[in-house]
């Protein structure tokens, strides 16, 4: 075993056969995908030779050739026969998304928060509340020919859904400026609480989310004419959305602002000290973590085609936490790792045992597998918590190469305020 | 003209006077000290001049201008930083970092800049990480500028909140018992390095210290503190001469 183990290790460290390696283990797990595209231990292996190039000691164009292969190429060809494969895609974008978000609020920022979802939510209701014949119930008569609103509004309504969703994060961010630790993390908890109630009561005395029944029917984004309503297209506008979190995250982390979270994070007092002004940035994480939701939320309804309450209970938000907490507080790998193992476990390992078990054993139906999911999680979160607290993929802190960077010289200093000596 | 004018500040926590009608001046490129027993109100008197707390009385003037009851956040850019008496580094930042989040006031990206990578905040970055290692070549932790903070040294860490300190720009820098808990090598070293921040950099120092060697070596002024009062000012010898400062804290052995 230890052999294996040394061997794979030293091939992965070699320059000259970690490429030759990880791209033989992504043709073959990707051959078997296509070949046998209802097999779950195929998608399984997917995952595993993705996180395989990632480790590999390979040139970064080598790797996003393989990513590329593999996520434009072998799914949505396996997608065609197993739709569910895509849309288990299109659900994992989705998480990786809000996991990279709330790992923003709670790994950089060091901001507790057990109400995430409720930013999802607002995306995903701004947008449907407009784009579905539900505006007619509230709209006023002379407006009514505009709506449901066209598939091309979608665009339009993504820096609306952000909007919104960053405001619903300062009225979060307001009134727990001075909180810190748990007293926090109760005030966010019931938060999301206020906005899954409102969501469910606002049928009444004007009828604006249809409370409990939801909304059905949602407009799907169009795009030069073309409507864009099957599973593929979610999947490649989740995959899109996901990149640009997952970019917009890697220099926040790096920049000034990410620098002033994680000062913050470490010691508000000595952040302070050093002119970083506490309120600012704390509304700006929250507002921040907020926006990235929203957008997911407005991709989730048009999946979905449906919203209600019920999508947005706090098992949800506690969800999206184990992500962030599975893969590693802080770090970005481990967001992404996290939900992809979450959403994996939840809407493909579950379901195959259940389906095994009802097979093989003949479970009483009582005995329904998917309903223990939050017995497992809880036990991964309690075991994580014991055996390894920093999580799959801990985040390392950003290094630089001290002596290249000495002898470079800025392009054209042109700012305005010098910063040299 | 004096850098930093402090005149009656006044600090109350319940019913204890912390700094009570404390008159106090610096000019610019002294080093001075302030010196008291524990509990003399000496940290709090810190605690006043970089906005950390608001005080209950008394004007504070920096460089000109009034700065009473302004914010840290307004106080650092104009030219007044700090250490800590008990180092408060950023743990798990790089030593590098550290000295970037020191540099927080004088950058401008914002949350977009950063998020968008845009060739400003490029190259404000790169000049800005420059500056850094620069700081940490002065202050001999270069060669550790990627390392956790949390894994240096102790000398090095208070060397590291020196740097960081040096990012914010300070014309005035005030050090909390910069030499707590170090060696007689570290010390001399540390004291170098203070003298070297007068001379080559043209900053005003404000030391709290205990080590009565190493005031009285250092200071051009000192201030000393009893129960949140001053009650004497001037140089090493005047001081040390004051017959309230030996009653209430030298002892009766330091005049000699």
């Amino acid at each position: 075993m230890s052999g294996i183990k040394n061997w794979l290790a030293g091939t992965l460290q070699d320059p000259r056969r970690a490429p030759i390696f990880a791209g033989a283990l992504v043709a073959l797990t990707s051959l078997f995908q296509v070949l046998a595209p209802f097999n779950s231990l195929a998608f399984l292996l997917v995952i595993v030779s993705m996180l395989v190039v990632g480790k590999a000691a390979t040139s970064k164009w080598v790797k996003l050739g393989l990513a590329v292969l593999v996520t434009l190429v072998v799914i949505p060809v396996a997608g065609r026969q197993n739709g569910a494969l895509t849309y288990l895609c299109v659900q994992m974008f989705i998480n990786i998304a809000l996991a990279l978000g709330l790992n923003l609020v709670v790994g950089f920022a060091g901001l507790l928060d057990l109400g995430y979802i409720a930013f999802f939510a607002g995306g995903a209701y701004v947008y449907s509340m407009f784009g579905s014949r539900q505006a007619l119930e509230f709209m006023p008569e002379s407006l009514q020919h505009l709506f449901p609103l066209g598939g091309w509004w979608f665009w339009a309504a993504i820096p609306i859904a952000i909007f919104v969703a960053a405001f619903l994060g300062l009225t979060l961010g307001l009134p727990v400026l001075r909180l810190r630790g748990d007293y926090l993390a109760i005030v966010t908890l019931g938060f999301g609480e206020i906005i899954a109630v409102l969501a469910k009561n606002l049928d009444h005395p004007i009828n604006l989310t249809n409370g409990a029944g939801g909304i059905v029917g949602i407009t799907p984004p169009s795009l030069f004419g073309y409507k864009l309503d099957t599973t593929l297209s979610f999947y490649f506008i989740g995959i899109v959305l996901a990149i640009l979190t997952a970019l917009a995250m890697y220099r926040l982390e790096r920049s000034r602002t990410g620098r002033a979270w994680a000062a913050m994070r470490e010691d508000e007092v000595a952040a302070r000290a050093m002119g970083i002004n506490l309120t600012k940035y704390k509304l700006m994480a929250f507002m921040a973590g907020a926006a990235f939701a929203g957008a997911m939320g407005m991709l989730f309804a048009v999946k979905q085609n449906f919203v209600s309450p019920d999508s947005f209970s706090f098992l949800e938000s506690i969800g999206i936490l184990a992500m962030v907490i599975l893969g590693g507080l802080g770090s970005l790998e481990g967001a992404v790792v996290g939900a992809v193992a979450v959403t994996v476990l939840k809407l493909l390992i579950l379901k195959d045992l259940a389906d095994f078990l009802s097979m093989t054993v003949k479970l009483p139906p009582a005995f329904n597998i998917p309903q223990y999911q939050p017995l497992i999680f809880g036990l991964i979160l309690i075991v994580m918590m014991i055996y390894r607290q920093q999580g799959l993929l801990p985040g390392r802190r950003p290094t630089e190469d001290i002596a290249q960077l000495e002898t470079r010289t800025p392009k054209k200093n042109t700012t305005g305020k010098s910063v040299g000596a | 003209m004096p850098l930093l004018v402090a005149e009656k500040m006044t600090k109350r926590f319940g019913g204890l006077v912390a700094v009570n009608e404390v008159d106090f001046s610096i000019e610019k490129g002294e080093i001075a000290s302030i010196i008291g027993p524990n509990g003399a109100g000496k940290t709090t008197f810190f605690n006043l001049i970089t906005g950390v707390y608001k005080p209950d009385g008394g004007t504070l003037t920096f460089d000109g201008r009034d700065i009473t009851g302004r914010a840290p956040d307004q106080i650092v850019p104009i030219g007044i930083a700090r250490t800590f008496q008990n180092i408060r580094l950023f743990q798990n930042l790089t030593v590098l970092e550290n000295v970037l989040v020191g540099m927080h006031v004088h950058l401008r990206t914002g949350l977009f800049g950063g998020m968008l990578w845009s060739p400003r905040h490029k190259r404000e970055e790169l000049a800005a990480k420059q500056k850094a290692v620069e700081l940490l070549d002065y202050v001999g932790l270069k060669h550790t500028a990627n390392d956790l903070a949390k894994n240096l040294a102790y000398g090095a860490q208070r060397r590291l909140e020196l740097a960081r300190a040096l990012g914010c720009e300070p014309k005035l820098l005030l050090l909390d018992e910069p030499k707590a808990g170090m060696n007689p090598k570290e010390t001399a070293e540390i004291m170098e390095l203070i003298r070297r921040l007068r001379d080559e950099r043209a900053i005003t120092v404000l030391l709290i210290e205990h080590d009565m060697k190493m005031v009285m070596q250092i200071s051009d002024r000192i201030a000393v503190l009893d129960y949140g009062t001053k009650i004497a000012q001037g140089t090493p010898d005047e001081v040390r001469r004051n017959p309230a400062v030996i009653e209430a804290y030298l002892g009766r052995g330091a005049a000699s």
